[in-house]
């Protein structure tokens, strides 16, 4: 054992060549889900004051319109976001198994360069784990965590791109030569019998004192990619729905409500009562010379639009319905606003951070942005937004405003 | 001159130039990131253990001092008995035969434990309807037909060398077909 090692860390496996193959795999892929997450942000349309930590200062990317075409695509960057961020749990845990002898070296820094470097994995590690429990509690609506999700999941976001990107201009060098250290066709051929530990590194990733090898450096990394096809297997199903949608059998969204799709949020949550959406339901519109007001049947008698869109969730799942009621560019025209530059829609809802949200013109404008009153040929059930719900192509789930009390459109 | 300034530069600090910026440029970003959050966003002082900076903290060791000691000492205490024992003798160790399920039921509890031990059951409800009672269910079924599966190839493995071996004692004239020590 020599001084640097105060752990006896056995494993042939260990050294740079899986710990860059590893690393390869998080280099490429870990972009796409900061990259689809820093997108939600922007859908959930800073420029009204309606993303979620409203103040982040230069943490975000620059600004624009969330497009309504095409419809899915929230549907499916969010989808990329959550889907790919569980599918790649076992490579991160992986990753860290293959460098935790690093974590016992002795000493601990022997440079200033050494100590900063160390110091930065905190931001790294903790980054990454941060992420990964807090989005995983998220998708399964445990706030046992006490803060804001939002919050802690988009500045611990930050906290952890800073790590990476540090971590990326300090490694790339290392992971290009421990990638280049073992042929990978005769890394494939290899079996555990004829697996033998890398050549001593400087990092002290290679053990010195090896056991003999109980899985071949292929077996190993066919396990990190049983484990992410079988978290792929798990996810999928809940964003792309369909007879996929039960295998996805142990998350909330792999469940149909007998037979119905599911809800983000049920109308006795939402302290909806029967009475306030029955006859006296009326819907206000705002903004023109005078507040127009409507009945249900009024609506009904408007020309009829129907539309087949998604709903997609930030929890990442998504569902596909037929959707028919009333444009919203018709209700602003019956509002007396020609062309608003936005529209702030109110619910019946009481209390929830949701209750009310704002559309950008484009997402009144389009001509399936809608004020459903009905889904797949029924009228809309009570836990699906009832008497009238807001659908518009590519929207955040959340911002599809169920039980529909008044519309405010803002004249440009 | 140059490069003797860059030989310098690394016997003091114990690295290249650009090893500096880097740190500098990403621990003042990490700086921007916790003035822009505010550092009393960070802390929950009637509760403390949910505070983004205690959770932040604890994900930095969740896995190496928490996650690798337990899945790491599970093997090696497995298999320290194991090794002395008749297991060893089997033409095929069963080693990755329990470690695979294993590791799958337990990437499926530690991803899925929310709904398996059914927390947070009243927010589950207001968002969806349900209750989380299926999932405790359908995770121990999942975990069982892991080890079945794995059980099964085994076993298959098992006889497929089983057969091999007898064939090549039988036709090297050993008799009692005892498989390689």
């Amino acid at each position: 054992m020599s001084p640097q090692r105060r752990f006896r860390w056995r494993s042939p496996l260990r050294g740079p060549w899986l710990t860059s193959v590893l690393g390869s795999v998080l280099l490429v892929t870990l972009p796409v889900v900061i990259l689809t997450g820093l997108l939600s942000y922007i859908a959930y349309a800073p420029q009204l004051g309606q993303a979620i930590p409203g103040h982040v200062g230069w943490l975000r990317l620059p600004g624009f319109d969330w497009p309504t075409a095409p419809s899915w695509l929230y549907r499916l960057t969010q989808g990329v976001h959550v889907g790919l961020g569980l599918v790649l749990i076992p490579v991160v845990l992986a990753k860290l198994w293959s460098v935790i002898p690093r974590l016992f070296a002795w000493p601990p820094a022997a440079s200033v360069a050494q100590l900063l470097e160390r110091l930065s994995l905190i931001m790294l590690v903790g980054g990454i784990l941060f992420e990964i429990v807090t989005g995983v509690l998220n998708i399964q609506y445990d706030y046992v965590f006490g803060f804001s999700f939002y919050t802690a999941h988009y500045f611990g976001a930050w906290v952890f791109i800073a790590g990476f990107v540090m971590h990326i201009v300090v490694k790339i060098p290392r992971m290009v030569s421990g990638l280049r250290s073992l042929p990978l066709r005769e890394v494939l051929r290899t079996n555990t019998s004829d697996t033998r530990p890398e050549p001593l590194d400087l990092d002290g990733l290679v053990s010195v004192d090896p056991a003999g090898a109980t899985i071949s450096r292929r077996g190993a990394l066919g396990l990190v990619g049983a484990g992410t096809l079988l978290m792929a297997v798990l996810t999928a199903g809940q964003t792309v729905g369909g007879i996929l949608r039960p295998v996805a059998l142990l998350l909330p969204r792999g469940r149909s409500r007998d037979g119905d799709f599911p809800v983000n949020k049920t109308a006795v949550a939402a302290g909806i009562d029967a009475r306030s959406v029955g006859a006296q339901w009326r819907l206000t519109l705002r903004g023109g010379p005078s507040a127009v007001v409507m009945d249900r049947a009024a609506l009904a008698g408007m020309p009829q639009h129907t539309a087949r869109l998604p709903i997609a969730c930030v929890e990442g799942w998504s569902t596909t319905q037929t959707w028919s009621g009333v444009r919203l560019a018709d209700l602003a025209r019956r509002a007396g606003v020609a062309a608003p530059h936005a529209a702030r829609v109110m619910s019946l809802q009481r209390g929830g951070a949701f209750g009310e949200a704002r559309l950008q013109a484009d997402q009144i404008a389009h001509p399936d942005a809608l004020l459903a009153l009905r889904v797949n040929g029924a009228d809309l059930t009570l836990d699906h937004g009832y008497p009238a719900r807001i659908i518009v192509p590519a929207l955040p789930g959340v911002h599809n405003t169920k039980w529909v009390a008044a519309i405010d459109f803002e004249a440009s | 001159m140059s490069a003797r300034w860059r030989t310098a530069f690394h016997d003091v600090y114990g690295s290249y130039p650009l090893h500096l910026l880097t740190m500098a440029a990403g621990f003042a970003l990490l700086g921007y990131v916790v003035a822009t959050v505010k550092p009393m966003t960070l802390w929950n002082p009637h509760s403390w253990w949910q505070s983004i900076a205690v959770w932040f903290a604890a994900a930095v060791i969740a896995h190496d001092l928490v996650l690798f000691p337990i899945y790491a000492l599970a093997d090696r205490i497995l298999w320290a008995r194991a090794g002395r024992r008749r297991v060893r003798r089997l033409p095929i160790s069963v080693r990755n035969y329990v470690r695979i399920p294993a590791l799958g039921s337990g990437l499926t509890l530690l991803v899925f434990l929310p709904g398996i031990i059914g927390q947070g059951a009243s927010t589950y409800l207001a968002a969806t309807g349900q209750t989380q009672q299926p999932f405790l269910g359908r995770w121990l079924l999942l975990t069982a037909a892991m080890f079945a599966t794995s059980a099964t190839v085994y076993l298959l493995r098992l006889a497929f060398a089983g057969r091999r071996s007898s064939r090549v004692s039988s036709s090297t004239g050993n008799p009692r077909g005892t498989l390689p020590k």
